[in-house]
């Protein structure tokens, strides 16, 4: 039996999982997400994790950037690696993509502000 | 001199949403930011999990304004930037909003305001540390906005004082970047920040959290060069004997969010000192006519998908005021609530969908809030994991409780569920 806290939203419902024989059996949870979170947390914990990268614009040294889906967690500090290793040389806006398929994980990561100048259009 | 409908002070997320509804609704709008570019404190906050309920999706902060900020430009909302508003002054059929900007100093005449302030954090002077005044003590918000904006890591080996949810997300955020994090200390028996951070950014990253324990002294002269901490008692007093001396060059003190109202006070606008913003009406109209507040000036709100709401009623309202004489009556709460929002209700022009925010004041797993009218119930709804820092959100059909000026509209949380 294992007590959980779902982090899927901000209701954070206070789970109970119970693994017998390779069955997971959750309880507490207010949705079906919950669930999932549970026998993801039990099996292969996944994480989404959000930071900065170096640009080479001087008003804006840094710029947002995310995962665009959860990665395993612990692979976050060698994600973060490779988003430290990286510079971004053009402006963009959010949503693109600076690392396609970051380490083979199967997700992106993506620019989440838009870096235009900070004049008014 | 234009003058406009509905003048927005602030360009985060309240101010954006206000101003964006305020135009659908028909208004002539304007909205002052003081800084150079709109989205407020979402520019800094890179972290994901915005937006969960209003598009479903876990959106970083500046995605989560960027939306709004597309729709703002959209339709074409005139707008200032680096706009410091400097004083406004009542007139008979409006205001004067006096500004200052690069150039030079701006009159604008508006008949409604929409206050979008925002809040500030609490600081190092506010909570009373003894000791030197080093370099390496910030707020949680000032240490995010070096790291997310500048680029800069302000600490080696920190210590956290004050588990709000922005110095959760800093611990997480300053551990990615490679800093040290001793330890999470609050000063109450109970984390005030979400659940769900006290697991995604300590938990997982094997941060420790110290409840009923604080900081009680820095050291230091040109920089921090630690902190002693001790165990409190329930009145929040130190114990002797539990002094702990931890060697660490940066506090980072999460420790509480105001409203902020300065321009509010000015305007003579009454605040609730529970909310510590202004009392409103449930159109979030101040008891001053002809100005409106939302956002975190209002109340401190803990998901930004409240605060754009109430930016919405704000604006919406703002568009279709005219001035006609209220007919308010107090909704009244008890202990049993930490707040309650809004603190008015007018009688006038139909009162059918009531948006109420209210935050407990117990941690109860299980829960009912009573609505009475004159000693009478005519609402009640359970809930489950009720708890100070998780505000919970309720819309109200008000037209069948009989109300009149008369009426005494009280509203409590008692302890249990179905059976009370």
């Amino acid at each position: 039996m294992r007590k959980l806290t779902c982090i899927t939203c901000p209701n954070g419902c206070a789970l109970m999982a119970e693994q017998t024989d390779g069955e997971i059996r959750v309880s507490g949870n207010r949705c079906s997400r919950g669930v999932d979170f549970a026998v993801s947390e039990l099996t292969h914990p996944m994480r989404t994790i959000s930071g900065t990268m170096r640009t080479v614009f001087p008003e804006l040294p840094v710029a947002p950037v995310r995962v665009s889906a959860e990665i395993p967690k612990e692979r976050i500090f060698d994600v973060m690696h490779e988003i430290s290793r990286m510079e971004i040389k053009t402006r963009m806006r959010r949503g693109d993509v600076v690392i396609a398929n970051v380490l083979g994980l199967g997700a992106d990561v993506i620019v989440t502000g838009d870096m235009m100048s900070s004049k008014k259009p | 001199m234009t003058v406009y409908d509905v003048l927005v002070i602030g360009g985060g997320p309240g101010g954006l949403a206000a101003a964006i509804s305020a135009k659908k609704n028909g208004a002539d709008v304007l909205l002052l930011e003081r800084e150079a570019r709109l989205g407020g404190i979402l520019k800094q906050c890179i972290h994901d999990g915005f937006g969960l309920l209003r598009f479903g999706e876990k959106l970083s902060g500046p995605e989560y304004a960027g939306r709004f900020e597309d729709e703002f430009h959209s339709r074409s909302i005139a707008y200032e930037v680096q706009t410091f508003v400097t004083a406004i002054l009542k007139k008979k059929d409006g205001f004067l909003v006096r500004a200052v900007n690069r150039q030079g100093v701006q009159e604008y005449r508006t008949k409604t305001l929409i206050l979008a302030t925002g809040c500030r954090e609490r600081t190092a002077k506010q909570v009373a540390i003894h000791g030197t005044r080093p370099a390496g003590i910030f707020t949680a918000g000032c240490a995010q906005h070096f790291v997310n904006l500048m680029g800069q890591m302000p600490a080696k080996r920190c210590v956290i004082l004050g588990s709000g949810d922005i110095g959760l997300i800093m611990a997480r955020r300053l551990t990615l970047e490679g800093a040290k994090v001793l330890g999470v200390y609050e000063v109450k028996p109970e984390p005030s920040g979400l659940t769900r951070n006290l697991i995604q950014c300590l938990e997982d990253y094997d941060i420790p959290l110290y409840l009923s324990r604080t900081v009680t002294r820095v050291f230091g002269t040109e920089r921090l060069t630690g902190v002693e901490t001790m165990r409190v008692d329930e009145e929040m007093r130190p114990i002797p004997g539990t002094k702990e001396r931890i060697s660490c060059d940066t506090l980072i003190l999460s420790v509480g969010l105001i409203p902020e109202n300065e321009i509010a006070e000015e305007l003579g606008v009454p605040l609730d000192p529970k909310t510590k913003g202004p009392v409103c009406d449930n159109r979030f109209m101040t008891m001053t006519e002809g100005v409106f507040s939302c956002g975190n000036a209002m109340h401190v709100n803990d998901l930004v998908d409240y605060v754009s709401e109430s930016g919405e009623i704000a604006g919406a309202a703002a568009a279709a005021y005219t001035r006609a004489d209220r007919r308010l009556i107090s909704l009244k709460t008890d202990d049993s609530m930490l707040y309650l929002v809004p603190q008015r209700l007018d009688l006038s022009g139909g009162c059918g969908g009531l948006t109420l925010y209210f935050r407990s004041r117990e941690s109860l797993t299980e829960g009912t809030l009573l609505i009475s009218v004159d000693g009478r119930e005519v609402f009640r709804k359970n809930y489950r994991n009720l708890k100070p820092p998780e505000m919970e959100r309720l819309t109200l059909d008000t037209s069948g409780f009989g109300l009149t000026e008369q009426s005494g509209v009280r509203l409590s949380i008692v302890k249990g569920g179905d059976r009370v």
